[in-house]
């Protein structure tokens, strides 16, 4: 059913920065009008809240190699469960995505098995290695809407000036993650009094900066479109600030781990909480939310990194880092709602509107003649999170045990039911 | 009477020293000082741990810590096995919960544990149900030294307050260190920090302690002088420029003795780098350097730790 009449929802337009209680008419899978105020007919939402779907960049699916931590169909599901409608997924995969062969297998098993969107990303050099460019032109073709080595940072700038100097000439955007890689070798946690008297190897928070700092000075040189993957600490800002005002076309983004939880978190070893780049200081958190208000950071995304139980059951040195996040997404952005940081049309602002535009993809906005991806979520429902009735194949989240208040209702992509809570019903 | 064992020594494991209670921590000093004049004077005290087995499981070499341990357990009557963990299971990519695992159906009731990871200890802890005792895990706690260091100071002070102590040296890398921070500052004596900004840990101002980068200034009415060994096997890199510009400033010699209390005492975890860190006529001087006298406490601290955890682990079986 791609028809539907959706009435009595309140409509969170992030575009106008507005909030209306009205009504939503899918055809053909498009949303074909919106209007404010009663109507008759269709569905009554009942007051709920009705967002564009989330547009999650980032998503480590274990395709190709660890179908045990987590395959398109599982992480399609919890998507489809978080409100999540497209997944842009990263290619650090076992086998890593840097050819169009291995692009169209991860295309191929998306389409088949997937419940919302997939739209990959692609390596920027082969193996991740930092040393030759992948065929970027090939994989454009393919389908590669942006080039990320990922955390493997490229050490050398000059591979990494001739990679962003060819992706230029395609119009390709380059995701880099900002760390010094030599600052921040084998560093597990945020530098600072917690980490030195739980004896952990430490990074500074500098190391961000200092990558920051380089990948911009290699786009003002080489003109690329270029997205910071995660900016985490304060003592970034200023060089995003700089680059924006003098018109280099950056964009940040920063996982939603780094917006609730701060160091202090990992309390005794608990590596769950371990992540890259590593949980900050609290000052830092609350500099992060006022960041994403201000439109400074413009993406909120998961980092969705499903880990097996084997991985995280090591002593916190040797654990895997990443934390799955695809389900947690927007109930844990609600946090920042309830506190009252974020409106609600600030926060799809970031989890749907600028991605969209960054990655050119067609929804992301409550508008006639996109695409009826959508989520219907009550953001007051509380409960306390279980990490066994998450739909992914990999339980590794921090918000075990948590409250959390706020709940995906129902998910459509293409106007189609993927998620309906109430009726248990998974596409 | 065990209701009121429980209240002055209450833990299940000794982790660390973070977790433990100033009346905890003199308890397990009162105790472990029984032992010492009792091991002293050739007088009973008993068999505590008879009929127990104490498992020592070393996934880092030492030689000092496990002696000491395995000469504790023997001496109060316990079946004590050593296990060399740095050349077993982890080699066939055993993780360290199975390894735990595994040892826990064996049945044994005290487990040693030193571990290059730090929070390693705590880890298995969690996964087994007899008393552990962390012997050193990676840079954040080595218990045991803490409070023989402790008991010590407090042998040759006659108090464990009101004392300032300086804790000189490879701060950064040392567990050593993270212990006694912990113990001297719940004791409430005032500890410094002297050594060169790169093995201070970040943040170590905020730790409640003064920090130094001059051993004049830092040794200044001193009454205790904990030296800490370079560790070179922690470095990841270049920390100081060379061993003999470290030992000009910070190594212990005659000179800089002086600006710390006449009485002051020297101390030494071991082993020691003598001409790095300490001059060897300074750890001789049998008037100022107590450092054998270190290692004597290690094994009465060590008795009285695994007979206190003894107590509290029958107490829970009976239960």
């Amino acid at each position: 059913m791609t028809n539907a009449l959706l009435r009595n929802a309140r409509l969170i337009d992030p575009e106008a920065g507005t909030e209306t209680l009205g009504w939503l008419r899918i055809e053909g899978g498009q949303i074909a009008e919106i209007g404010a105020g009663p109507r008759a007919g269709g569905i009554d939402c009942q007051g709920a809240y009705l967002a564009p779907g989330i547009i999650d960049i980032g998503v480590k699916v274990g395709e190709p190699g660890e179908r045990h931590k987590e395959s398109f169909r599982t992480a399609g599901r919890a998507a489809a469960a978080g409100g999540v409608t497209t997944m842009v997924t990263r290619p650090d995969t076992a086998t890593p995505i840097d050819t169009p062969e291995v692009l169209e297998f991860v295309t191929r098993r998306a389409q088949e098995d997937a419940a919302v969107k997939v739209r990959p990303m692609a390596a920027l050099t082969k193996a991740r290695e930092g040393r030759e460019m992948t065929e970027i032109g090939f994989l454009i073709d393919a389908g590669a809407v942006a080039f990320t080595d990922g955390d493997a940072v490229t050490t050398d700038p000059k591979v990494l000036s001739r990679c962003m100097t060819y992706a230029r000439s395609l119009g390709a955007l380059i995701v880099g993650h900002p760390q010094d890689p030599g600052l921040s070798l084998g560093g597990a946690v945020t530098s600072g009094k917690f980490a030195s008297l739980r004896g952990l190897p430490a990074v500074s928070p500098m190391a961000e900066r200092m990558g920051l700092e380089r990948d911009l000075a290699l786009v003002e040189m080489t003109g690329v479109r270029y997205h910071a993957d995660q900016i985490t600490t304060a003592t970034a800002l200023p060089a995003l600030s700089r680059a924006k005002a003098a018109g280099l076309d950056v964009t940040a983004g920063i996982s939603i781990h780094h917006l609730t939880l701060n160091a202090f978190d990992v309390g005794d070893y608990r590596t769950f909480f371990k992540v890259k780049p590593p949980l900050r200081d609290e000052d830092d958190r609350v500099a992060m939310v006022s960041a994403v208000r201000d439109g400074l950071i413009d993406i909120i995304c998961s980092m969705h990194t499903p880990q097996d139980e084997e991985s995280k059951r090591l002593p916190f040195e040797a654990a895997a880092s990443g934390a799955v996040g695809l389900e947690t997404l927007l109930p844990a952005a609600l946090r920042l709602y309830h506190a009252g940081a974020l409106s609600l049309p600030e926060l799809f602002r970031a989890l749907a509107l600028n991605p969209a535009r960054r990655f050119g993809l067609a929804g992301g906005r409550l508008q006639p003649g996109t695409p009826a991806d959508l989520v219907m979520f009550d953001p007051d429902i509380p409960y306390v999170l279980d990490r066994f009735a998450l739909q992914s194949k990999s339980k590794n989240t921090p918000f075990d045990g948590q409250r959390m208040q706020g709940r995906v209702l129902r998910t459509w992509v293409d106007g189609a039911v993927v998620f309906d809570r109430q009726n248990g019903a998974q596409a | 009477m065990h209701r009121g064992r429980a209240m002055t020594f209450s833990q299940t494991h000794l982790l660390g020293i973070e977790n433990l209670h100033p009346v905890e921590i003199t308890t397990l000093l009162d105790r472990a000082n029984a032992y010492a004049e009792a091991e002293r004077g050739s007088r009973e005290h008993g068999q505590p741990l008879k009929g127990l087995t104490q498992i020592n499981m070393f996934f880092e070499a030492s030689t000092r810590t496990q002696a000491s341990f395995e000469i504790a357990g023997k001496r109060l009557g316990a079946d004590v096995m050593n296990m060399a963990m740095a050349a077993s299971s982890l080699k066939k990519g055993e993780t360290l919960i199975d390894t735990a695992l595994t040892l826990n159906a064996m049945h044994p009731d005290l487990l040693v544990v030193r571990h290059p990871h730090s929070g390693a200890v705590k880890l298995l802890a969690d996964k087994v149900n007899c008393a552990v005792l962390n012997a050193g895990d990676g840079k954040h706690e080595h218990p045991t030294q803490a409070l023989l260091d402790a008991l010590t100071i407090r042998r040759a002070k006659g108090r464990l307050h009101r004392l300032v102590i300086a804790i000189c040296g490879d701060i950064a890398h040392s567990r050593v260190a993270r212990s006694n921070i912990h113990l001297l500052g719940k004791m409430e004596n005032r500890v410094r920090l002297i050594g060169p900004p790169t093995l201070i840990p970040a943040g170590a101002a905020d730790w409640g302690v003064e920090v130094y980068g001059d051993m004049a200034e830092g040794l200044k009415d001193a009454d205790v002088v904990m030296m800490l060994r370079l560790q070179k096997e922690r470095m990841d890199g270049a920390f100081i420029p060379s061993e003999r510009e470290y030992f000009h400033r910070f190594g212990l010699n005659a000179e800089k003795l002086s600006f710390a209390k006449p009485d002051a005492i020297v101390m030494h975890p071991g082993p020691m780098n003598r001409g790095v860190e300490i001059d060897g006529n300074i750890a001789d001087d049998i008037n100022r350097s107590v450092i054998q006298e270190q290692v004597e406490m290690g094994v009465a601290v060590r008795m009285a730790a695994m007979a206190l955890l003894a107590e509290n682990l029958r107490a829970r079986r009976a239960a």
